[in-house]
């Protein structure tokens, strides 16, 4: 009865925290409404006459096209500098500089054909939010960025779309997210698994077996390709690698050979959708991953003027209207990029006023479409301020009257040029406006939402810390103050749901469930408050350091500054406190043998001292030693300039070198011995390697076969590529089949273990009846407090043997044998951690098994020095408290350990390469099996370290 | 005579303090350009340099533990030998320990060290004055019953605040105020300072308060 309600209580608590956070993320992830309204061809998005209207001509919707056909080339992860043209003659010092010299001869021999611009693509620099951005016109939003593994069909307007209602043919060839984004909508197309990053070739070599031909052919006229090579090459080598230099070679000559094939009244796009950041990653907001390429060429002259200096930077969505209209196509209804103006000339003659007029044309037209999709975004969302909505719509309206004026004007009399410019400004100054204006919106966070589910959040934080000290007695009345709680909790969600229906507005299960846990909480605590004011002690538990320490730890997570440095505070903090801890074991007496920053181990006083205090200070040493050097395997957060994350993160396939190359392998393969036979030694001399027992059994056998599993599959990973085309077959089967094998073998020991934890042997006589309480029904404690239980199960197996020996008097005094008893509750995690370790392993690179080793040993040296500082309770019976201090230095060395292991709470540091361990060719369409691998990847560390406790 | 003592307490942690104060005016009256941050090392070495010299002077003048058997020459030769040994064994393992803390290895070496030559200057060199080059001693006044006069008593405050000083001045360090004071180490050892005066001017306020459950029992 007591356990269920224990467990209740529990289940309630949880359901506390996920109703704060629910309450938290529903300010804060943004959203935006997907208008489902198409543009159509025969009818204009505004009144109003247009100047060259092709209305009528075939092929033509809202202007005459430029352009009958075009070739988009979409080079995946293009960055600019990788384009940007290099001095020739000087070596280029980094592999991608100056690689695409076809373009750069092109920029130079027609300046008035081709030109390249600096693309900004807008966060989440995501594959799939950009292919949106770039056929749709809008701004993704935060909510699309989960949704990148199971592309859904875009549902918007968009620029396929609008080529296939107005019969026009789309061949695709390359990346299969266009797949899931336009289904159907390609007359021809040849989609290339994606999802392996570490393939570099596929892809490209199918495209380019396919893009000829197809260019000889008529039967398209818009023609995509899209590259994957150069991204996937960031991602497995970094852009700082020779085989990046292949890559962009290989691209060049591919951009040579399309360049040839060309005819004249085709448009060629070479777009990069997004960067990426030194390591090769990309997915968030720095200026690397931003800064894509844009490159147009025509074989006609298409530039009225002479390009800038400096590559001009236009905003990713605004390549859409651009496009729709160079092709004569409506613009997509969702728009909300801008014209590029310098591709509208007037027809044939290069005469200024008609550039001008042709560019004010089209502004005119993309002006019309926006102020369009906002009326139309504005009655059916309210999200867009409506003062803002009514400003750009008085600029537009007189924009709109100045234009009418002006084409009347050049009916009849001449126009001055400087008349149109002005119009143009003022139309750009809607179209800028507008944007803006959408962009804040929609990166608009709700404050009063957010600040709600932070008071949840820590009043629940709080109501942990106050009944932990509480609820420990046994007579805590659970079941009354929880019944209470939760009728009150269900009462006020009642009364909201009421409010809201009242008031109109929908019901939303992120508010009912605050409210009901609001009201629940302060049920308790009033509850709580009427029982009788407990002692302060009780209240607050453990010592007011620690209090502090755990306060300032909370309030860091405020402040923007520390949580960019948390690889550093938690750490700081950690060694703060262990330090504290021995300063303490000194202060109190019970560590004579040494002040911690003295000089203290040459004086006599030592072999005087307890055994203790060398062990203690010991085992600080090694433990701030550990964590100084776990600190090597850091990684940066991306926002600061000076910082360098550690080069070991890489994977070993990353590095050229043949010689450090293997010592790396074998220092890898070091920690993983070490770590073996540290399990194996720790096991045997606590005695729980002697039973028959199949977990026993398993320790010996399956943790060493796990190592070499998982060692060979290192290797083949590090080395594919270099493998005999001979063996290609075996390896890639082995490179599938390991870490399966190696999963297997983790969870068949779990289950063994999970059946039968006890790693004792016993050897009793005749007795039938085990005497031993079975471990996992006792609380949960940590593992060091653990080895406290064991005096008790010696004390008892003492009393039922003498119990035995006293009712039965004719029986022999038993044999009774126990090994392993030290550590009954230990050897069990130790092994289940261990256990664990491999499939984690195997999810990062190489050389993070290091930084596990390093973890293993700090977490036992950290055990280690708990126990020497919460002493011996041999004589203390009843339930075990475990103290703050060891769990709040556990739960700091978690955290430690997340970002020692390479990982930032970032997006772009999110490992991607997790999913494809011992799934190569990609996982089909279930996006769930490589987000639990992505995710034991990234929490690898607060999963080894919960699971210890 | 406990009221006397309280009263030299408080005058020679008065010197002290106003010795501190003074090393950051006095230096730019001889010194061209000096100012606490700018020339941040300058000021720490001065800074090292005076209240050395005032703790040592201090010392001879007022005698806190005049128990002292042996008196001979080479006697206190070898204690003020020893002193200067411990002195230098502190200042390495408090830059060992700065940086098992997160300091960096190689560069900023000199400023590491100057930052752990001043934390030993508010700690050891009190603890080398008073308690002399025994760590038996030092040890014992650090543990709970372990104070045997008041002397001892402004020792412990005296050190444990200049500690927690310096450890609270690394925490504007990943600040992005951009201020000259967020470099490393100048706001540990600025941190450390204060802790230091403030340890100076809270013992004898706290040992005035409390001096009737200060009962000493003799060595």
């Amino acid at each position: 009865m007591l356990k269920a309600l224990v467990l209740l209580f529990l289940a309630w608590v949880c359901f506390l925290f996920y109703a704060g956070i629910a309450l938290f993320t529903s300010g804060f992830l943004l959203t935006r409404l997907e208008l489902t309204n198409h543009s159509i061809c025969q009818e204009l998005p505004g009144k109003g006459p247009l100047v060259g209207g092709g209305r009528g001509e075939p092929g033509a919707c809202w202007t005459a096209p430029r352009f009958s056909r075009a070739v988009i080339v979409l080079i995946d992860a293009l960055r600019f500098d990788f384009v940007q043209p290099w001095p020739g003659g000087l070596p280029a010092p980094q592999p991608f500089l100056g690689r695409l010299g076809s373009i750069q001869r092109l920029l130079e021999a027609q300046p008035q054909h081709a030109r390249l611009y600096r693309f900004l693509a807008d966060p989440p620099t995501t594959t799939m939010q950009r292919l949106k951005a770039l056929t749709t016109g809008s701004l993704p939003t935060f909510i699309d960025a989960g949704s990148n593994f199971a592309s859904y069909a875009i549902q918007e307007d968009n620029l396929i779309a609008q080529l296939n209602n107005t019969g026009k043919r789309v061949v695709f060839m390359g990346d299969d997210t266009w797949k899931g984004l336009f289904p159907g909508a390609f007359s021809e197309a040849f989609f290339f698994p994606s999802f392996n990053v570490k393939d570099l070739h596929t892809v490209d070599n199918g495209i380019l077996e396919h893009l000829y031909p197809t260019m000889d052919r008529d039967n398209w006229d818009l023609l995509i390709a899209h590259f994957l090579g150069v991204d996937h090459c960031g991602h497995k080598h970094g852009p700082h690698h020779p085989e990046m230099a292949k890559k962009l070679n290989q691209m060049d000559q591919m951009l040579q050979t399309l360049v040839e094939r060309l005819e004249n009244d085709t448009l060629l796009v070479v777009a990069g959708d997004h960067g990426m950041t030194e390591t090769g990653d990309h997915g968030g907001d720095s200026k690397l991953e931003v800064m894509a390429a844009l490159f147009l060429y025509s074989p006609l002259p298409l530039f009225p003027r002479a390009p800038l200096k400096d590559p001009e930077a236009v905003p990713q969505v605004n390549l859409v209207p651009t496009l729709a209209l160079l092709l004569g196509l409506p613009i997509p209804f969702g728009n909300i990029g801008e014209v590029m103006v310098d591709l509208f000339s007037g027809e044939g003659d290069t005469q200024p006023l008609a550039t001008a007029l042709a560019q004010a044309s089209a502004y005119h037209l993309n002006a019309q479409q926006v102020s369009r999709f906002l009326h139309a975004y504005s009655l059916a969302a309210q999200d867009l301020p409506p003062e803002e909505l009514q400003r750009l719509q008085n600029l537009f309206s007189s924009a709109s009257s100045e234009y009418e004026r002006l084409l009347d004007q050049l009916k009849t009399e001449e126009v001055r040029e400087a008349d149109i410019q002005a119009l143009i400004s003022q139309l750009r100054l809607f179209l800028r406006g507008a944007r803006t204006a959408c962009t804040e919106t929609w990166a608009q966070f709700r404050p009063a939402r957010m600040i709600g589910g932070t008071v949840l959040l820590a009043s629940t934080c709080l109501l942990c810390l106050v009944t932990s000290g509480l609820a420990s007695s046994p007579d805590f009345p659970f079941h009354c103050l929880l019944l209470k709680s939760v009728a009150w909790g269900l009462a006020g969600s009642a009364l909201l749901a009421g409010g809201l229906m009242a008031g109109g507005s929908g019901l939303e299960p992120a508010l009912l469930s605050a409210g009901a846990a609001a009201t629940s909480l302060v049920a308790f605590l009033w509850n709580l408050k009427s029982r009788g004011r407990p002692p302060m002690a009780i209240i607050l538990p453990g010592p007011l350091p620690i209090l502090v320490l755990l306060f300032l730890r909370s309030a860091a997570l405020f402040s923007d500054s520390f949580i960019l440095a948390e690889a550093r505070a938690a750490p700081f903090l950690l060694r703060s406190l262990s330090l504290f801890l021995v300063a303490q074991l000194h202060w109190e007496g019970r560590l004579l043998g040494g002040w911690p920053t003295a000089p203290c181990l040459s004086s006599p006083t030592v072999s005087m001292a307890r055994r203790e205090g060398p062990r203690a200070l010991g085992l600080l040493v090694g433990l701030l030693l550990c964590v100084r050097l776990s600190s090597l395997f850091l990684r940066c957060p991306e926002e600061t300039p000076v910082c360098q994350s550690s080069p070991w993160l890489a994977p070993l396939a990353a590095m050229d070198g043949g010689q450090a190359k293997n010592l790396w392998y074998g220092a890898c393969l070091g920690a993983l011995g070490v770590l073996v036979l540290s399990v194996r030694f720790w096991l045997r001399r606590c005695g729980n390697l002697n039973s028959p027992a199949p977990p026993v059994l398993f320790v010996r056998w399956g943790l060493p076969l796990m190592a070499l599993g998982t060692a060979a599959h290192w290797a083949l990973a590090s080395g594919s590529d270099e493998a005999p085309p001979r063996l290609q077959a075996l390896v890639s089967g082995a490179v599938v089949g390991l870490p399966r094998a190696v999963l297997g073998l983790a969870a068949l020991g779990l289950g063994l273990l999970l059946w039968q934890p006890v790693t004792v042997l016993v050897k009793t006589g005749a007795s039938s009846s085990n005497p031993i309480v079975v471990p996992f029904v006792g609380p949960p404690a940590s593992q060091a407090d653990l080895d406290y239980v064991v005096p008790q199960i010696y004390r008892r197996m003492q009393d039922a043997l003498r119990g035995k020996l006293a009712g039965g008097g004719s029986q022999t005094p038993m044999a009774l044998a126990a090994y392993g008893l030290g550590s009954v509750y230990s050897a069990a995690v130790v092994t289940a951690l261990a256990l664990l370790a491999f499939p984690l392993l195997l999810l990062h690179t190489e050389r993070i098994s290091l930084a596990f080793l390093i973890l293993f040993l700090q977490s036992f040296l950290l055990l280690q020095l708990l126990a020497t500082a919460i002493g011996n309770p041999a004589g203390s019976s009843g339930p075990f408290s475990v103290p703050w201090l060891a769990i709040s230095a556990w739960a700091l060395t978690a955290t430690q350990t997340f970002y020692s292991t390479g990982h930032q709470p970032v997006f772009p540091a999110i490992h991607w390469n997790a999913a494809f361990v011992g799934f190569p060719e990609g996982h089909g369409s279930s996006p769930l099996l490589p987000a639990v691998l992505v995710g034991a990847n990234t929490f690898a560390s607060h999963l080894l370290f919960s699971v210890a406790q | 005579m406990k009221d006397t003592d309280i009263k030299r307490l408080f005058y020679a942690h008065l010197f002290c303090v106003f010795s501190i104060i003074l090393t950051t005016f006095i230096p730019s009256l001889f010194l061209e350009e000096f100012s606490v941050l700018e020339t941040h090392l300058t000021w720490l070495c001065i800074c090292s340099i005076c209240v050395t010299i005032l703790n040592v002077a201090l010392y001879l003048l007022v005698k806190p533990n005049p128990s002292s058997k042996r008196s001979s020459i080479s006697h206190k030769i070898s204690r003020v030998l020893k002193s200067c040994v411990y002195f230098s064994i502190s200042c390495l393992l408090y830059h060992a320990i700065i940086v098992l803390y997160g300091a960096p290895l190689i560069e900023l070496m000199l400023e590491t060290f100057l930052f752990a030559v001043i934390l030993s200057t508010f700690t050891t060199l009190p603890c080398l004055c008073l308690l002399g080059p025994n760590i038996k001693a030092w040890l014992r006044v650090f543990t709970k019953n372990g104070a045997t006069s008041i002397w001892d008593n402004s020792l412990q405050i005296t050190t444990v605040s200049s500690v927690i000083g310096a450890w609270l001045g690394a925490f504007p360090i990943p600040l992005d105020w951009e201020r000259p004071w967020q470099v490393w180490p100048i706001s540990c050892t600025l941190g450390a300072t204060c802790g230091y005066v403030a340890g100076l001017l809270i013992s004898p306020v706290w040992i005035y308060r409390n001096r009737k459950q200060l009962t000493y029992k003799s060595r």
